[in-house]
């Protein structure tokens, strides 16, 4: 967890942020998509005065215009002001691997949860994210994310009468 | 005295048992999740939306305003006790009251935040409850051009007004914008990708929980502390009479900053907290102490803070327009009942409404009696693992957005979503013109159809009406300015910086 090289990428040493130019080209996708989308739709009902594309083409293309304005004003050393916050150190590099295990513990939950249901995901997604996280007492975070997501699936179902689907815990719960 | 007369009868029916628990219930949680680092006002209003989902409209908003409430409260205990503060609006809160805090002063910083936020809460609501139904008389009668103008204002004025980055706020707005066209509502699918999951739009909550849980948590992960912060211990919180003294004038004037610019449209809470600070520091007898931790420092900018928290409600509850991310997510729980927002509200929902406003006051009462016993309790919660507190975070955001509708579906849009949101914190792209966006994209398209529709496609309708004619007037003003003063600040800000000048 400690990638404490002196690499110098804080931001303001550089005038020049090249990853902003990666945001010009996201805007400019989207709004080069929803052009795109609103092309492919028809005129609208008789009773309908602004056509279902108006409102797409006029969003799309001005995505465009400021997708090209913001590649200038990268390519002229506009900087951005990062967040901050009351845990957020911006004096260290971005720990993006974190960033990255954290999005695939999520994706996990994702893709298990139809079949192994809340109770069980809920907790994996806590324990996962503690860890990667930096927790390393697994014994104790098995236990608060077990009590987590147990403890949230009967509280919707007798606090709030709402059966989160239980997966293969269908019927033990 | 009409209002008198139904306040009242609201009063009537918030104090019943089951409403008075769910009072209770809000700004305990409110306060609770709201002292939590990292969780500001509105993630902790996004976060405990799923709560309300099963309980009566009237119970959840009770509730809700509850947690509103708490969740202000939460954050500035935080600011206090922590060197740093966690939203814009606590900024100036954290100057002095951090200072007080370290000067061993934690119990009166917390005590007057407290006490001047209950006054500047109740002072605010009680102003609420004057204007707020004779300004929803006057819109109501508007016609849908001048609707269409005001949603055109609000979007105008969170995103060129507020923020430092003129750029950045529009990216923001029409990246909102292009979510809110996704879905059906025209009669043909757009931007779907072909997914019947997607044919119904993507649900605000999902949206909501993505951009301020999902992205500020992954933001967070990204620059994690490694060194803890230091957090003051403190006691039971109380001021001497020397404290109450210096506190209450400030309490007044900050409410009186607070709550006009809360009710404007882009009004927010940075610039009458800032405002407050600088007139505090001017009229202070002990201007020595100002950077050392001062307690008229601490009491005028937190009365702001909650004065304008009440002001954003009035554009809110009387024309249905969310000037603040806060009051954007209050929005959408009052809409998760199918209650349609709008000047309207106050004819077609007078208990609710009513109900609302009156647990208000019950709830800013609560705030008061709970949280100057429990202060030393909430501190302790700052002591919380970062991991488990982050790993709770998606763990409950992953809940909200699941219990939508119980499709991994929606997980899937949450963790894109919470992509975008943590793309943008790092490249300073303002959150609330995106949310705006989202929420008042497809409304403004309404309001142009239906005004089209009853013109039959006459297009100078849209200025056929005084106020819309207003409106226009005024953003041309506005753009003209921004053009002519370039690079300098926005313009509600100049005065700011010369007051400022004139008192360093």
């Amino acid at each position: 967890m400690s990638t404490m090289e002196e690499k110098a990428t804080r931001e303001g040493m550089r005038t020049v942020d090249k990853a902003q130019y990666g945001l010009a080209a996201f805007l400019a996708i989207v709004g080069g998509y929803v052009v795109y989308d609103a092309t492919t739709l028809s005129d609208g009902f008789a009773d309908q005065p602004v056509q279902p594309y108006a409102f797409p083409y006029v969003v799309g293309g001005v995505l465009l215009v400021l997708a090209v304005m913001l590649a200038i004003a990268t390519s002229r050393g506009d900087v951005p002001v990062a967040e901050e916050g009351e845990d957020v150190d911006l004096t260290q590099p971005s720990d993006w691997a974190t960033v990255i295990k954290l999005a695939l513990v999520f994706l996990a939950n994702i893709l298990l949860i139809d079949w192994l249901g809340w109770a069980i995901t809920g907790a994996l997604l806590f324990v996962g994210t503690a860890y990667v996280l930096g927790s390393r007492t697994i014994i104790r975070d098995v236990a608060v994310g077990v009590a987590l997501s147990v403890g949230t699936w009967y509280g919707f179902y007798s606090g709030l009468g709402l059966a989160i689907p239980a997966g293969i815990l269908d019927g033990v719960l | 005295m009409d209002s008198l007369d139904l306040l009242l009868g609201g009063f009537q029916q918030a104090l019943t048992l089951e409403n008075l628990f769910y009072a209770i219930l809000g700004v305990f949680l409110g306060t609770a999740v709201g002292v939590l680092p990292g969780i500001g006002p509105a993630m902790t209003l996004a976060l405990l939306l799923p709560i309300t989902y099963s309980v009566g409209p009237d119970s959840a908003l009770i509730m809700f305003a509850g947690i509103y409430y708490g969740g202000m409260y939460g954050g500035s205990t935080t600011s206090i006790l922590l060197n740093t503060p966690g939203e814009s609006s606590s900024v100036v809160t954290a100057i002095e009251g951090n200072k007080m805090a370290k000067k061993g002063r934690a119990a009166q910083a917390l005590a007057t935040a407290a006490i001047g936020s209950f006054v500047a809460g109740t002072i605010g609501t009680l102003l609420l409850v004057l204007f707020a139904p004779s300004v929803a008389g006057q819109v109501v009668k508007l016609g849908n051009p001048s609707n269409f103008a005001l949603i055109v204002l609000a979007m105008f004025a969170v995103t060129a007004v507020l923020g430092t980055s003129r750029l950045r706020g529009f990216i923001a707005l029409f990246l909102g914008l292009a979510i809110g066209l996704v879905g059906g509502q025209t009669g043909q699918a757009r931007l779907t990708f072909g997914n019947p999951l997607l044919a119904d739009g993507i649900d605000i909550v999902v949206v909501a929980v993505g951009i301020f849980a999902i992205g500020e948590a992954l933001w967070v992960a990204a620059h994690l502390r490694r060194r803890p912060l230091d957090i003051i211990p403190v006691g039971q919180p109380w001021m001497s009479r020397e404290d109450w003294g210096r506190s209450w004038k400030p309490w007044l004037r900050g409410t009186a900053y607070g709550f006009p610019f809360g009710a404007l449209p882009a009004g927010g809470a940075e610039i009458p907290t800032f405002l407050s600070y600088v007139t505090e520091r001017k009229l202070s007898k002990h201007p020595e102490e100002f950077g050392k931790g001062a307690i008229e420092g601490v009491a005028g900018p937190e009365a702001a803070n909650n004065a304008s928290a009440a002001g954003t409600l009035v554009p809110l509850l009387a024309i249905g327009l969310p000037t603040t991310a806060t009051a954007a997510i209050m929005l959408l729980a009052i809409q998760s009942y199918g209650i349609e927002t709008g000047p309207q509200l106050f004819d077609t929902e007078p208990d609710l409404v009513w109900a609302l406003l009156a647990s208000l006051f019950i709830g800013n009462t609560l705030l008061l009696l709970l949280n100057l016993p429990l202060a030393p309790l909430w501190a302790k919660l700052l002591q919380i693992p970062r991991p488990y507190l982050y790993a709770g975070i998606l763990f409950f955001a992953s809940l909200g957005a699941y219990s939508v509708s119980f499709q991994p579906f929606d997980l899937a849009i949450l963790l894109v979503i919470g992509l975008l949101g943590l793309a943008m914190r790092r490249f300073g792209l303002p959150v609330l013109p995106l949310i705006i966006g989202v929420i008042l994209g497809p409304k403004l398209e309404e309001q142009l159809t239906t005004s089209l529709q009853i013109s039959s496609g006459d297009i100078s309708t849209l200025w056929s009406e005084p106020v819309a004619v207003i409106v226009y007037a005024f953003i041309a003003v506005a753009l003209v300015l921004i053009v002519v003063g370039g690079l300098r600040r926005p313009k509600p800000e100049a005065p700011v910086e010369e007051k400022e000048e004139v008192s360093a």
